[in-house]
């Protein structure tokens, strides 16, 4: 009889990474479908752009660096990075936005940094920020108009796909800023009065965006059922821009308010999707939940005095920055031990 | 021990550029590196000071004593910059506006004094001057490179402007890569720059061992069983 001797950890998760990977796809889809319902297919066209091109150079990379193909391909990680980066892309943005991003976000941010599970940042986030950065017009002004708007309706099918390849103009019709954009540039010079009668804002409010941000929440609370993430983190997020939002931003007729905070943007998908990402953020409970802070507070105050739309991407980045010294400052105590190590200290040795 | 000339080129152009070896100078070298004119002009401007700044060093390296040489390499080098800065503004006006505080910055352009410090106050005359410009060009070389694959991934084009260096002969020289191209405003900020320059340094180090294990493989063909002693039997 032979008595094969494991190393540690002897305790697994029930899931391996592909399981999780795909678990984790699969609570994304009610947001998907809200998406597309309320504003067009635009978001399953860039979703999948963005995951073949994901797959093209995860199997380029694993030719290059001489690894299995197949088996980094199943574990579902290029998979996701990409429906997330496709989730986060405007509708009606043109393919190669979706294709550079996504080629971005796997050969650069993860594969260079060493692959899954090694890289810094949130390849998703990265790659939206490059192409928010590198390509302004293109990801402000292709936002979609939602379905729902009196006397709007979405382009069909194909009329959609000839805009994405560029074989037909985008109707300006299609397209507008979103709710936060918007209220943010106008509520410098108009009241909160004068704000509701604009088009975005006069058929109640907004009922694409509140859609979308609740089935990413369902999808989030699946997740956490599931132990697949924790609470930790979105609750942190959520909790800490509730605050600021309701700190600073009280007052309608000066600021952003914070149902727009919360449900006007991407804080649901940020929080619940994102910045859960097992690989960029910190570790431990204690951890995720200054991380998540951190998160929070930062989009708070990007969206208020920053430039660009939303800031979600901006603020899991700067975090993702501090994920490292968050996490040798949040150890957890050690069994059999009296206290837990935190910092660093005088013997340790760099 | 003298360096041989050969030594210094090679050095100054390959195995200890200032860009890619030392990485010195970045704040030139990513600012500034956005189109190819651009990075000439100031890769030319960096030579001029380097070989100046050499010479002088090495022909008063005698002279002053070394508690106060720092001060007296800073002087020099801001004194050659000063005079690449008004060349600069006497014959290329326009470029030197654009590159505009990136001129007087090579002052800060540790490559320099770094050469001063650590070979120009050691060696005579002849031999610092190549190595100011073996250094200088190698500098250089990189950031016209950087330019080169900055401005391709940016705007498309290449040798746009270079009628800025070279007068109205070059009014034709810029070629349009991409027709209708979508400017890539990554490449062309600062961050763009940091990742062109992590990709050259990734290519040297690559090309280095490409040849490094070359070499290895070459010295260590060791003939089978050569290496054996024997100790019992008849050698047959």
């Amino acid at each position: 009889m032979i008595l094969s001797q494991a190393s540690s950890p002897h305790a697994k998760g029930r899931m391996n990474v592909s399981q999780v990977m795909f678990t984790v796809s699969a609570a994304t889809l009610p947001g998907l479908a809200c998406l597309i319902w309320f504003f067009g297919w635009g978001y399953l066209f860039n979703v999948l752009t963005a995951i073949i091109f994901a797959l093209i150079t995860e199997t380029l990379v694993m030719i290059i660096r001489k690894r299995p193909i197949l088996f980094y391909l199943k574990d579902g990680s290029a998979f996701l990075t990409a429906l997330l980066l496709g989730l986060a892309l405007p509708p009606f943005a043109p393919w190669w936005i979706a294709a550079v991003g996504s080629v971005f976000s796997i050969l650069f941010v993860k594969h260079l940094y060493g692959g899954l599970g090694n890289n810094p940042f949130n390849p998703a986030m990265a790659g939206y920020a490059l192409l928010l950065i590198s390509f302004p017009v293109q990801m402000t002004t292709a936002w979609g108009a939602p379905s729902v708007m009196p006397g709007h309706s979405l382009p069909g099918f194909f009329e959609t796909l000839q805009m994405y390849l560029g074989f037909a103009e985008v109707v300006d019709g299609y397209t507008m800023a979103t709710p936060l954009d918007v209220y943010k540039l106008n509520i410098a010079v108009q009241t909160q009065a004068e704000l509701a009668m604009k088009s975005e804002f006069l058929a109640g409010w907004l009922p694409g965006w509140l859609w979308v941000s609740i089935a990413y929440a369902i999808g989030g609370v699946f997740l956490i059922w599931r132990g697949i993430i924790t609470w930790h983190t979105p609750v942190a997020v959520l909790a800490s821009l509730l605050i600021m939002s309701g700190l600073f931003s009280w007052d309608a007729d000066i600021r952003v308010p914070v149902y727009l905070h919360m449900l006007g943007g991407a804080t649901m998908i940020g929080a619940f999707f994102i910045a859960t990402d097992p690989v960029s953020s910190a570790t431990s409970n204690r951890g995720k939940l200054i991380y998540g802070a951190g998160i929070g507070v930062l989009t708070y105050v990007i969206r208020t005095f920053g430039n660009y739309p939303d800031a979600i991407a901006f603020a899991v980045l700067l975090m993702n920055f501090c994920a490292p010294l968050i996490d040798h400052y949040s150890r957890p105590k050690i069994y059999g031990h009296e206290k837990s190590v935190r910092g660093y200290k005088k013997e340790d040795k760099a | 021990m003298a360096k041989s000339y050969g030594e210094i080129t090679k050095e100054g152009l390959w195995s200890n550029n200032a860009a890619l070896v030392q990485v010195l100078g970045l704040c030139p070298l990513l600012a500034v590196s956005g189109s190819v004119v651009n990075a000439l002009g100031l890769g030319i401007a960096t030579i001029i000071v380097l070989v100046g700044s050499n010479v002088s060093v090495s022909l008063i390296r005698n002279y002053v004593s070394d508690a106060v040489r720092l001060p007296a390499f800073v002087m020099i080098i801001a004194s050659f910059t000063t005079a690449a800065e008004l060349l600069m503004q006497a014959f290329t006006y326009e470029l030197y506006q654009i590159l505009g505080i990136f001129i007087p910055l090579i002052v800060t352009n540790c490559a320099i004094l770094g050469r001063a410090e650590a070979f120009a106050r050691k060696t005579s005359l002849v031999p610092a001057l190549w190595d100011g410009l073996m250094m200088g060009v190698g500098f250089t070389a990189v950031l016209v490179l950087l330019g080169a694959m900055r401005e391709i991934t940016g705007q498309g084009t290449l040798f746009s402007g270079m009628e800025l260096l070279f007068g109205s002969i070059a009014i034709n020289w810029e070629i349009v890569l991409f027709e209708n191209y979508v400017n890539f405003l990554f490449a062309v900020l600062p961050p763009g720059a940091f990742v062109a320059l992590g990709l050259i340094i990734a290519l040297k180090n690559a090309i280095d061992n490409y040849f490094k294990t070359r070499a290895e493989a070459k010295k260590d063909k060791v003939v089978a069983g050569s290496k054996r002693v024997r100790v019992t039997g008849t050698i047959s």
